[in-house]
């Protein structure tokens, strides 16, 4: 028992190494430089010229739809690329899991289409 | 080469996720008008499928699938016609109040198809990674039932707590799971089991998981100190929601609590059972006392649910075949209890809109006797006044937990039951000897006096035939021991 906690050892030690270094290096600029601040300095930095305007602005909900529903396409290619690697060696059960699962995904994907979350306007 | 696995077992999960996308290609093309079809249709699939977890469920020898990730022996079996009974019966109560808040959209149906499969599949995991697969699937299912009635603020706040904090229990959970993983080198629970078997000493990292585990489990079936959602999440959810809440997700999770405890992890039973001692003794005594100063009734049975958690959780701690007995019984007779007031509940109703406060319910034998008579006997009940069905319920656990020496345990339960039978009186003295309030709405809808009926029949007449639901339960409990 002790000496299986014993190898995960090295993990803690790393753990309070990067955490001690990251404390110093945040505590050290804070506390060593010599600081000025003024306006300009202190506002967001926007590739060298002024900002002209609020960085929180009002973001479009369907972005995220849009998002949402590509990472699921993209999963999707994500599981299939090994699956065709695959495919001879793992038989009828692994093809029809994948076919299984594609059904499924274009259930979800008649759903969306239908209620209009692919439309933007 | 991997041939095809054994598909019988697993039937009636493949029949309800079949169904359930059939369902929402119906709903998708017709609309919401098809909801009120879509939700008997529903009631249907559910059915079918209890047939099928009837037909498949095993009388001597456990089966198992799925390179051994499911399991399906006598005890999911019974877990499984509880939860489905539960979810028809949620479906049924929501038929009118859908109609009457303006709610019917196609989706809620299908979304209770499937938390109910995620329930389905949580009751016969025999694998970590099957179990989070299923409690998974019920629980974004729940999450966006909770938050249905989405102009409603309550609602929304309702759905986003039990995400966030629903999210974060599922974060504890995986965290467990990987700590046993780790631990044992298995997912599978019973390599799981033969690995602690082996093992000469317990290592503290397993003991470790193991109580991540049960945080997260306890977070699921809102036992204390994981129960802050619960009140909330109630009040805020749609009614026949809170119903479903109050019934089915509970029962699953708490088959899950009983499947993963006694099976792996029975080797370790002298550790998990102080963590559970603590759950059921805080959840009985907070459910009784702080549902005292509640006015909202939702509210009121979201700290009677945690309470009865509270008393099912003493069998799981008596760690015996009796207590798991004890457990089942009292899942079915919770079942019943909870569908009972949930369709009095659904009943209070003025000027087209739904009341929620208990004294709404002042007066009601004069306007309403005969769903004040129904009130009663589900609010003596739930107290366990006997010979109502609530009595046997904690009858069963207490002498359990009598049988293995729990004697304390026991005691605190009986007392917690005294204190809780304080506000489930206090209902009956309002509804009989306070002044009477406006009539509720009538006539009152057919589905939810025949919900009402069945449950308070069952209530009131178990004690003269428990036999087969007993007996039922103990070879349920059989099949988990190994």
């Amino acid at each position: 028992m002790d000496d299986f906690l014993l190898e995960y050892l090295p993990i803690l030690i790393f753990l309070l190494i990067s955490l001690g270094m990251g404390v110093a290096i945040l505590a050290g600029s804070f506390l060593v430089a010599r600081q000025k601040p003024d306006s300009e300095k202190l506002s967001a930095y926007e590739c060298g010229f002024a900002p002209f305007d609020d960085t929180r602005k009002q973001f479009d909900v369907r972005f995220y739809l849009v998002a949402l529903l590509f990472i699921i396409f993209d999963l999707e290619v994500a599981f299939l690329f090994p699956w065709a690697v695959s495919l001879g060696s793992i038989g009828i059960f692994g093809f029809w899991s994948m076919i299984v699962f594609l059904a499924i995904l274009t259930i979800g994907f008649i759903y969306e289409w239908r209620k209009g979350a692919l439309e933007w306007e | 080469m991997y041939s095809l696995p054994d598909l019988v077992p697993a039937l009636p999960e493949l029949w309800l996720a079949v169904a359930g996308m059939a369902l929402l290609m119906v709903g998708v093309f017709s609309g919401n008008r098809s909801t009120h079809l879509l939700i008997w249709l529903s009631v249907v699939a559910i059915g079918s499928a209890l047939i099928l977890v009837l037909y498949v469920s095993p009388q001597s020898s456990n089966s198992i699938t799925f390179s051994d990730m499911f399991i399906a022996d006598r005890f999911a079996g019974f877990s499984k016609c509880l939860v489905l009974i539960g979810s028809a019966l949620a479906l049924v109560l929501s038929i009118g109040y859908l109609k009457t808040e303006r709610i019917e959209r196609f989706e809620y149906p299908v979304l209770l198809v499937l938390a109910t499969l995620g329930m389905l599949m949580m009751v016969s995991a025999n694998d970590l990674i099957a179990l989070y697969l299923g409690l998974e699937l019920q629980s974004l299912a729940l999450y966006v039932l909770a938050a249905f009635r989405r102009e409603s603020l309550r609602s929304t706040e309702a759905g986003l707590k039990y995400f966030v904090l629903g999210a974060l229990s599922s974060g504890m959970l995986l965290y467990g799971c990987s700590l046993i993983y780790g631990f044992t080198g298995s997912t599978n629970f019973t390599a799981i089991a033969s690995s602690i078997v082996a093992s000469p000493t317990v290592g503290v990292g397993l003991i470790i998981g193991l109580v991540f585990v049960i945080s997260g489990l306890a977070f699921k079936v809102s036992a204390v100190p994981f129960h802050m959602w619960t009140p909330d999440v109630y009040e805020g959810a749609p009614t026949p929601i809170t119903a479903f809440f109050a019934i089915a997700p509970k029962i699953a999770a708490l088959a899950l609590f009983l499947r993963i405890l006694v099976g792996p992890f029975l080797e370790l039973a002298g550790d998990w059972q102080q963590v559970i001692i603590v759950i059921s003794v805080a959840s009985m005594l907070l459910g009784s006392l702080a549902a005292i100063w509640q006015t909202n009734i939702k509210r009121l049975m979201a700290y009677s649910s945690i309470g009865h958690m509270g008393y099912a959780l003493i069998g799981l701690s008596a760690g015996t075949v009796e207590g798991v007995r004890g457990v089942l019984v009292y899942l079915v007779i919770y079942l019943a209890m909870n569908v009972g007031a949930f369709s009095v509940v659904l009943c209070m109703r003025r000027d087209g809109e739904s009341v929620e406060n208990i004294e709404d319910l002042s007066g009601l034998s004069q306007t309403n006797p005969m769903l004040a008579l129904a009130m009663g006997v589900f609010m003596f009940s739930l107290a366990g006044v006997p010979p109502l069905a609530g009595f046997f319920a904690k009858f069963y656990v207490f002498m359990a937990a009598i049988n293995s020496g729990l004697y304390v345990v026991a005691i605190i339960g009986v007392l917690a039951s005294v204190i809780g039978a304080f506000y489930y009186v206090r209902i009956v003295k309002i509804m009989y000897f306070d002044e009477p309030r406006e009539t509720f709405e009538k006539p009152i809808r057919r589905e939810l006096s025949v919900t009402m009926a069945v449950a308070g029949v069952f209530s009131l007449f178990f004690f003269l035939y428990p036999g087969p639901i007993i007996n039922q339960a103990q070879y349920a409990a059989l099949s988990l021991f190994p």
